[in-house]
């Protein structure tokens, strides 16, 4: 389940530079990512991140108690859309 | 009567034994508090003095969470986890299983008895 702590948390480093480069300049910009298997640093805190879900990217504001989860987990990878109804198509089928 | 941490009194058991009925003490956890305590876990209840169950008092006081302040914990954690939109958060929130059980069958024990779904019949009117 977690990771092993001698290694410390991981986080992309791309995106650690894009967050670093947004503090130094107090900027407030929407950053996309892929990563969704980066942690949350205190540093992100403030910011809004876009993850990716697998097919478009979630727009997470990141607040102060996210801080050492990852990312994915805030932004889902299913969606569940209820179980099929009796609809006109579903009944032509029979 | 022997009452530890609030309300539990059990009696007639091994001291081992009787400090699990506590919310939080379980087997382990019970034989810490015991050697901390200096008190022989095989000894009944009954037969402990006042000043040994005083003993056990202040070591669970001290040393471990119990009860009411465990429950809370465990509920603010679980609140926690649902306000900054996790999907473990979501999970506690549809009462479905949290650590990535199968819900196809079984997970029982969160879905609680079984509801038979069934597929509800949209009104299919015309030819």
């Amino acid at each position: 389940m977690s990771r092993s702590t001698k290694k410390g948390p991981y986080v992309e480093p791309s995106l650690m530079k894009k967050i670093a480069v947004m503090n130094q300049a107090k900027d407030k910009k929407v950053v996309k990512t892929w990563s969704r298997d980066s942690s949350v640093f205190p540093e992100m805190v403030g910011h809004t991140i876009a993850i990716h879900d697998g097919k478009k990217h979630v727009p997470i504001f990141i607040t102060e108690n996210m801080v050492g989860h990852l990312l994915g987990e805030f932004a889902p990878t299913r969606r569940f859309r209820a179980h099929g109804h009796h609809t006109e198509k579903s009944a032509a089928l029979k | 009567m022997a009452r530890i941490a609030g309300v539990d009194i059990p009696r007639d058991k091994r001291v081992e034994v009787a400090l699990t009925y506590i919310y939080g003490i379980g087997p382990s956890v019970a034989r810490r508090v015991l050697t901390i305590a200096n008190v022989d876990p095989n000894a009944r209840v009954k037969t402990l003095s006042d000043e040994q169950v005083g003993r056990l008092r202040d070591v669970i006081d001290k040393e471990v969470k119990v009860e009411g302040d465990l429950r809370r914990e465990v509920a603010l954690n679980i609140k926690r986890l649902q306000e900054i939109g996790t999907y473990r958060g979501l999970r506690h929130r549809r009462g479905l299983p949290v650590r990535g059980q199968r819900t196809r069958t079984n997970a029982r024990t969160r879905r609680g008895p079984r509801k038979t779904v069934g597929v509800k019949k949209k009104t299919v009117e015309k030819k």
